[in-house]
């Protein structure tokens, strides 16, 4: 079995393998693909995998509490844009993990994100990132890892080369940035006027198209992956999640891309689906509590999603903290209980076959390794 | 002693960059004393930068041009559509390089005071590159008729565009001929062709536009009398005599003969003499001076610039007899031009090269700038009037215009790896942003995002 043999090296000595991947894995070559969709901007885990069985939610939430989600088991549910990811679950090819965080416990998404990417403790501690580290780890693949993005993003920076791939053409500008922009203009009289003429003109065409775009990034990241001489890691960036307005209707656009995302990938991938590992995060959760515009502000714990033919699915990961004003992390935000990072080391070791542990101290040098999260991808 | 470096309060320093320069950039350090910081420029500013050389010069372009159209006269009408086509698309890729040409200058610039100059003069001597000629020929323009004397008189300036084949095509001042040019007289024994005659054009807009300004006192009189004395002003051809193909040419068989009186003035010269006279007394007219001094303070002070401010630049302009440095001086002497508020809407040239700067862009390949900026809605010379492009924020604040500047912020910031934006805003505002920018750049859910909206805010959508 090819991914034994390099577990092995893996245990041996991860510094030879750095020196000279090209020479120990010449002919060692792995069939797995990795995928790492990160959400920009705090996704809402509390709305994404619903907690409705949890007797505080409905109160918490509100109007934005999701009244129909798709059941996964007795406590929680799916968001219903998420139909794709419900079936995959269904055949247990999703599994869904809760009240997961990084270590970072501020609410700044540029350092929440940094955390997130190069796998530090704390903010710019780290410069190369722990998706370009992981590749340091595997025997070096005719394709390279790429990015699905104009720029490499910090998780895939380091040593290792790597590509990356955007449509030429980029999207119209995006429904997040029409908002922050509004905001901006707020206390301009003319700028205001202005925009509100702007967007009043701009026709409600952005929704469809934000989701067509959605499905195609998904069909051209499958296209690359697919091929058996391809890249074995990718990764692509969303954004819009930071809905501290008008979330009810903006979250359900967003999952509903995201959800199209990876149904293209997997109907793209055919065949290789059955060894693809695709794991969603998000630098941190949002508030438990609906704020005063139909949204929700920066908080602590989410949610993270893995789908793919390698997951071992049809569950839900969570050591449930529960939503009572008590439980919560600073009386406000969902507490996270599980490592994101420990998440993260797991899914990428039992991807590739490598050794747990080590993958963690070279992902997540300054992280705990913890049994804790372990078979969430068949070996 | 106190140095003025001390007393330099940090709006002034992004007043010196954003207003009077083209934009902060990151990577350069912000100066220390704004005003000799302006005045340093006056030296260190290159007429001719490197990123020009293998740039090709107006003559050539025309000689090549001339020759192709003479190459065509003799072909079938499918041919001449043919080499027509091809002169297009020929004309158009180098306008595209020049384009590219003159933002690298922007960004590269060592002088970014005396290059927002350079795009402030040759909008005031504007061409538009529509036809043919003048599109290819519109960033030599700029280079051989705006560029060496920005920083010298201005009666040098109006010279040297005046003769320049791109005004004279775009004006149509090549085919203007004197009634009883000795031209005229030869065509009229010849019956049956089309009388040759003055066209006025180059003549009305250097009095409405270039020097005097609009209604200032000229009438319909003085403009016929002057394109008369104008008559002869050409481009020279290889089968004229004593002319080189493509360069400007005084044509005596076209001048119309006999004595011009222009506002009073009457002018006996001979030959080329005669309009040079003409356009001297008009470079130092009591109305240009007012002219000039009203477009400069409208440029750096306000679309409604305020009167004593352009009384002192008019008496600067007079003092000097049209040397521009003092002009400067006086502007950057100006208090009203170091108000903190910025009161300059900016115009998709200004805003889409003070991005770049402020991305710390040096070079850029894609999108192609040309294609940009025409999104944008002001395509490079090519403003569709010679009026050029308007200098006040109304024409350009427009809800399709912003909604197409966010996009562009999009698209540059989907092409910069890591900066800060928080920090960004710092440098390029010499200190805090506006507290409504610092809030929502702070709190954009990504740095592209945040650099976006850096770009679209209200303190960068203004100077």
């Amino acid at each position: 079995m090819k991914r034994r043999q390099f577990l092995t090296f893996a245990a041996a000595g991860l510094g030879s393998m750095l020196i000279a991947p090209r020479i120990v894995f010449a002919n060692v070559e792995t069939d797995r693909r990795f995928v790492f969709i990160i959400q920009r901007g705090a996704a809402d885990g509390l709305n994404t995998i619903v907690p409705y069985a949890d007797p505080a939610y409905r109160g918490l939430r509100g109007s934005l509490a999701i009244e129909d989600p798709i059941r996964l088991d007795g406590m929680f549910g799916l968001h219903p844009s998420l139909g794709g990811l419900g079936k995959l679950y269904q055949d247990k090819q999703a599994l869904f993990v809760h009240a997961v965080a990084s270590p970072y416990r501020e609410r700044s998404h540029f350092d929440g994100q940094n955390v997130l990417e190069s796998g530090g403790a704390s903010p710019y501690e780290r410069r190369d990132g722990w998706l370009n580290r992981l590749i340091g780890l595997l025997p070096k693949s005719r394709g390279e890892a790429i990015a699905f993005a104009p720029t490499i993003p910090l998780a895939l920076r380091g040593e290792a080369e790597v590509a990356s791939f955007a449509p030429s053409v980029l999207p119209d500008a995006a429904d997040d940035l029409m908002i922050r922009v509004g905001k901006l203009y707020d206390a301009d009289e003319q700028l205001h006027a202005l925009w509100s003429s702007a967007m009043e003109a701009r026709a409600l065409g952005a929704e469809t198209a934000q989701r067509s775009d959605a499905a195609s990034v998904g069909r051209t990241a499958a296209s690359f992956l697919a091929k058996s001489d391809g890249p074995r890691i990718a990764m692509v960036e969303t954004g819009g999640w930071d809905t501290h307005s008008g979330q009810r209707n903006r979250l359900a656009n967003q999952l509903r891309a995201l959800d199209m995302l990876i149904d293209a990938l997997r109907a793209g991938l055919g065949d290789a689906w059955k060894d693809t590992t695709v794991l969603v995060a998000t630098e941190f959760g949002r508030t438990a509590a609906a704020n005063g515009t139909g949204g929700t502000d920066h908080g602590t714990a989410s949610a993270a999603l893995l789908a793919g033919g390698t997951v071992n699915g049809g569950k839900v990961l969570a050591d449930w903290p529960g939503l009572t004003a008590a439980a919560l992390y600073e009386g406000r935000d969902l507490a996270p209980t599980l490592d994101l990072d420990a998440l993260i080391a797991a899914t990428a070791a039992e991807t590739f076959g490598l050794d747990p542990r080590e993958t963690m101290r070279m992902l997540f040098p300054a992280g705990r390794f913890s049994s804790t999260i372990s078979g969430v991808v068949k070996i | 002693m106190l140095t003025e470096a001390r007393l330099a309060h940090p709006t002034e320093v992004a007043v010196a960059l954003n207003r009077f320069g083209l934009g902060a950039r990151p990577d350069e350090q912000a100066p220390a004393d704004p005003k000799s910081w302006l005045v340093a420029q006056f030296e260190s500013y290159q007429a001719n930068p490197a990123a020009f050389a293998g740039a090709q010069g107006s003559a050539a372009l025309g000689a090549g041009y001339a020759e192709a159209a003479n190459e065509a006269k003799n072909a079938d009408a499918a041919e001449k559509m043919a080499a027509l086509k091809t002169a297009r698309q020929q004309a158009r890729a180098l306008y595209r390089d020049e384009v590219d040409l003159r933002v690298r200058a922007s960004l590269d610039t060592p002088a970014p005071f005396v290059e927002r100059l350079v795009h402030f003069w040759s909008n005031h001597f504007a061409v538009s590159a529509e036809k043919p000629q003048v599109t290819m020929m519109a960033g030599a323009f700029e280079r051989e008729a705006i560029r060496p004397h920005v920083l010298g008189r201005f009666e040098d300036m109006l010279l040297a565009v005046e003769h320049h084949p791109a005004m004279l095509l775009y004006l149509d001042q090549a085919s203007s001929i004197g009634p009883n040019s000795g031209f005229a007289s030869r065509a009229a024994d010849r019956k049956g062709k089309r009388k040759p005659g003055i066209n006025e054009n180059l003549a009305r807009e250097i009095m409405e536009l270039h020097t005097l300004g609009v209604r200032s006192g000229y009438t319909q009189a003085d403009v016929t009398e002057f394109a008369l004395a104008l008559t002869g002003f050409g481009i020279g051809r290889a089968r004229y005599p004593e002319t080189a193909g493509g360069a400007f040419a005084f044509r005596p068989a076209l001048h119309e003969p006999g004595e011009r009186t222009i506002m009073g003035e009457t002018y006996g010269q001979d030959g080329q003499q005669q309009p040079l006279g003409v356009l001297r007394d008009l470079a130092a007219a009591e109305a240009t001076a007012t002219h000039i001094a009203t477009k400069l303070a409208r440029h750096f002070i306000a679309d409604d610039p305020p009167a004593a401010a352009v009384a002192r630049l008019a008496d600067a302009f007079r003092r000097s007899k049209g040397d521009l440095v003092p002009v400067y001086r006086a502007l950057i002497g100006s208090p009203e031009a170091w108000r903190p508020a910025p009161a300059k809407f900016k115009t998709p040239w200004e805003w889409t090269i003070s991005a770049l700067r402020g991305l710390g862009l040096r070079d850029f390949d894609k999108p192609r700038l040309a294609q940009l900026l025409n999104q944008l809605g002001q395509p490079v010379w090519r403003p569709g009037s010679p009026a050029g492009y308007d200098d006040v924020g109304g024409s350009w604040a427009a809800p399709d215009a912003l909604l197409r500047r966010v996009e562009v912020a999009q698209r540059l910031a989907a092409q910069i790896g890591d900066i800060d934006p928080r920090e960004l805003a710092q440098k390029l505002f010499a200190g805090p942003p506006g507290d409504m920018t610092a809030v929502e750049v702070a709190r954009a859910e990504s740095q592209r995002t945040g650099l976006a909206l850096l770009l679209v805010s209200p303190d960068f959508q203004r100077r």
